[in-house]
């Protein structure tokens, strides 16, 4: 029998999740055992070779590439799991919602006290991906199966998460993997 | 300037004792004096009442009459609820919109006008209808709006408006008002004669727990929805230790489409003060309190000249009636907010605070008004009482149904041909409501107000009563073409208004909910969105910290439940996964025009 598939990405996030991910130590060899992964930067595959069991998605949607390939997950995931607070809510890139975007270049590329820029140009390359009008959480782009919150969710969290998705069991987590205060 | 702002301050702080439970009237005083309450003002009266300036603010922020910024001189409320919307508000708006040069939620150059809205201001039997000052204008169209700018603009003062008179007390000289009763139906309890002190006579000639004990038997149940049986309630205050004790009215009906105490108030004000002083010594008070919505001000004069006539024929102040007991009751008026009529959130306004509810328990019976014993009623309540006092416990549970006995009184509004106030026995069907008011073609009933339910015809044989569809009196009828989820849309507004933002489920739960239901009726609803609601609606209900947030997803809830199909058409189903609300155009057109360059990914 073949391996169920994991795909994984960071989108508008720090990396953070990911960095959850591997936290789970030596049953990162256990996992290699259960799932092969497909699109992620853990194997640096860049683009989807099939389809996947589960798509675990870290950070929202700051600009058209987040999109499209958070769609694509949608596309090639039975199961989408948002994974930490950037992608359940938006997170810290989402603190620029209030803000109207010419306002944030500005400041960040002209206008702020830390700014070295004396041609006063916004950075404006094709290969630069448009950014959207506010940071979007993921469920508000496509469906998502399951929110994992947590900044970052604790390695046993998703660890436990996903033994539940891949062995086709309710995800009962314990209160103390969930709560945060 | 300084010094006369100080003067006054002074003069106003010290005509109520300089106490800070007294602050709705002191920033009532200051704010009817300044036209504001002005950051400086608000530290003289912090200063005076031995407060901190964020307990005057917090008053001053909190109430809808009352603002931190200079306001027109005369503030024009438009009563923006659903039955308004129905009779043509929008056109009565553009009017004074235009003849004032304003938006709503401004004020004029000159200073002379606010034009604001209101939530439902209790005139839904009368719609369109305002506030203009203290003064209350209905059956509004855009001709009488632009003719009460016009009259304002050379006067100055709304007391000088033209207009008819209305019925019964109000045309009295201390009432002067436009408001007519639309008592279309009386019933035996509340708005038969009843000679002056007749019930109070009674309830003194028997010892205060034989007046509970009646209570008990007569199976009143507290009218203000909730249904609590109102002798248990007064059982529960006399036994709580202290000797202290308050008896609080709830005259602050805000549930869009209510009107009942309005009537009441009008009509029967001392039947309703009868059944205050019963309750005071039965449960062994010496003091009541009216809790008088800001929007019913116009009746306050009237009122206090009730009571002065009252104390004067003995029946209040010391020694009543020649028993020894002494009792009194005095008038607190709030100042436009609608979760003040909860009654934890009413005691935190008595005593001078933000209208914010209280965690229960302890029970306002154990520990209420300023910590000690209270019972709080509603207006229909305390008539109840004075009635069964009059008439005798077995005449009153005879009355009405098994469970529900006595009458109630019903404020319909809507697509009726005779909307008012019907005092019916309970038990009474719906489908006989709809009859006696005149609703044909009637699609569905939005019965308890708005965080009652919207039943549809299925449901038109079903008796309200406690045990089948519990109502604090509101009804309002909704004919052929109504939209339903305009009807919920407009009810969603109003709470996420009302909500005092305490806690997160009620705060946030209507927001969400407001604007999944945005989603549905903009058409990019999705199958997944209606099990949303549902499930969004269950979390409100369970964790809100009081009756608002716990009934507020009620319109939406009730009316998915009620008319599934109405939903079910303006939704559609995807299997691709994709929200249709995201709209990736619309998320790139900001970008597009500052770079000047067009999405690669998304042609």
């Amino acid at each position: 029998m073949t391996k169920p598939k994991v795909a994984t990405t960071s989108l508008a996030g720090c990396f953070g999740c990911h960095m959850s991910v591997l936290d789970i130590d030596d049953r990162i060899l256990k996992l290699i055992e259960l799932v092969d992964f497909d699109k992620s930067p853990v194997d640096d595959i860049k683009e989807f070779t099939g389809r996947c069991l589960v798509g675990i998605v870290e950070g929202g949607c700051a600009n058209e590439e987040n999109v499209r390939v958070l769609q694509d997950f949608r596309k090639h995931c039975d199961i989408l799991i948002s994974l930490g607070d950037c992608a359940i809510m938006g997170g810290i890139p989402a603190m620029r919602n209030t803000i109207s975007l010419q306002e944030c270049l500005d400041e960040a590329y002209k206008n702020g006290p830390t700014v070295h820029n004396p041609s006063g140009k916004i950075p404006n390359d094709p290969e630069i991906p448009l950014l959207l009008d506010k940071v979007y959480p993921c469920h508000e782009v496509v469906k998502i199966d399951y929110h994992l919150p947590g900044c970052p969710p604790l390695a046993d969290t998703i660890w436990q998460a996903l033994v539940a998705l891949l062995n086709d069991k309710p995800m009962d987590l314990p209160y103390e993997l969930v709560k945060y205060d | 300037m300084k010094e006369n702002l100080e003067k006054v301050i002074k003069e106003i702080c010290g005509k109520h004792g300089n106490d800070r439970s007294k602050m709705m009237d002191i920033v009532s005083g200051v704010h009817s004096q300044l036209g504001h309450v002005p950051g400086e003002a608000m530290g003289l009266i912090a200063a005076e009442c031995k407060a901190e300036r964020i307990d005057v603010e917090s008053v001053v922020s909190f109430y809808a009459f009352f603002s931190k910024e200079p306001k027109g001189r005369v503030v024009i409320r438009l009563c923006n609820d659903i039955v308004d919307q129905m009779y043509g508000v929008q056109r009565v708006a553009a009017a004074f919109k235009e003849e004032l040069g304003i938006d709503f939620g401004q004020t004029t150059p000159d200073g002379k006008f606010s034009l604001e809205w209101a939530p439902c201001i209790g005139m839904c039997d009368q719609p369109p209808a305002a506030m203009i000052g203290d003064k209350i204008m209905t059956w509004l169209s855009s001709d009488s709006a632009r003719e009460i700018v016009r009259t304002l603009k050379e006067c100055g003062d709304p007391s000088k408006l033209k207009h008819t008179l209305g019925d019964g007390n109000n045309a009295h000289e201390l009432v002067q008002s436009a408001v007519s009763n639309n008592l279309r139906e009386k019933g035996a309890v509340v708005f038969a004669p009843m000679e002056l002190g007749a019930g109070l006579a009674a309830a003194l000639s028997v010892s205060p727990t034989d007046v509970i004990k009646k209570m008990i038997s007569s199976r009143l149940r507290g009218r203000g929805g909730a249904g609590f049986p109102a002798g248990m309630k007064w059982e529960f205050t006399r036994n709580a230790a202290g000797d202290e004790k308050y008896i609080l009215c709830n005259a602050d009906e805000g549930e869009p489409g209510t009107f009942k105490d309005r009537v009441i108030l009008t009509e029967a004000p001392n039947v309703l003060f009868e059944g205050m002083t019963i309750a005071g010594y039965a449960i062994g008070s010496k003091q009541g309190l009216l809790y008088l919505r800001g929007e019913y001000a116009y009746l306050r004069a009237f009122l206090e000249n009730v009571l002065a006539e009252r104390r004067k024929a003995g029946l209040l102040g010391k020694n009543i009636m020649g028993k020894g007991f002494d009792y009194d009751i005095r008038i607190q008026m709030g100042a436009g907010a609608y979760v003040c009529g909860e009654e934890t959130a009413l005691i935190s306004s008595c005593e001078g605070l933000r209208g914010d509810p209280k965690n229960r328990p302890p029970f306002p019976a154990q520990k209420g008004y300023l910590g000690k014993p209270s019972c709080v009623n509603n207006v229909e309540t305390y008539c109840a009482a004075a009635r069964i006092m009059e008439k005798g416990d077995a005449w009153f549970a005879a009355l009405g149904s098994q469970g529900s006995s006595g009458t109630k009184l019903l404020s319909i509004s809507g697509d009726c041909k005779r909307p008012g106030v019907y005092e019916l026995p309970f038990g009474v069907t719906l489908k006989d409501v709809l009859e006696r008011v005149g609703a044909e073609e009637c699609i569905a009933v939005q019965v308890g107000g708005p965080s009652g339910q919207l039943v549809s015809k299925a449901d038109f044989g079903r008796k309200i009563c406690y045990d089948d569809l519990a109502t604090g009196g509101a009804i309002v009828v909704f004919g052929k073409g109504r939209d339903i989820l305009e009807i919920a849309h407009n009810y969603m507004e109003f709470f996420c208004e009302e909500s005092c933002g305490y806690c997160t489920p009620c705060r946030v739960g209507n927001e969400l909910m407001k604007s999944r239901l945005e989603r549905i009726m903009a058409g990019h609803g999705e199958s997944s969105d209606l099990r949303y609601i549902e499930e969004l609606g269950l979390t409100m209900k369970t964790m809100s910290r009081c009756g608002l947030g716990q009934t507020s997803a009620n319109p939406v809830v009730t009316s998915l439940k009620n008319f599934r199909s109405e939903y079910e058409k303006r939704v559609i189903k995807r299997e691709d996964g994709m929200q249709p609300s995201f709209d990736i155009h619309k998320a790139l057109e900001t970008s597009e025009g500052i770079t000047g360059r067009k999405s690669v990914h998304f042609v």
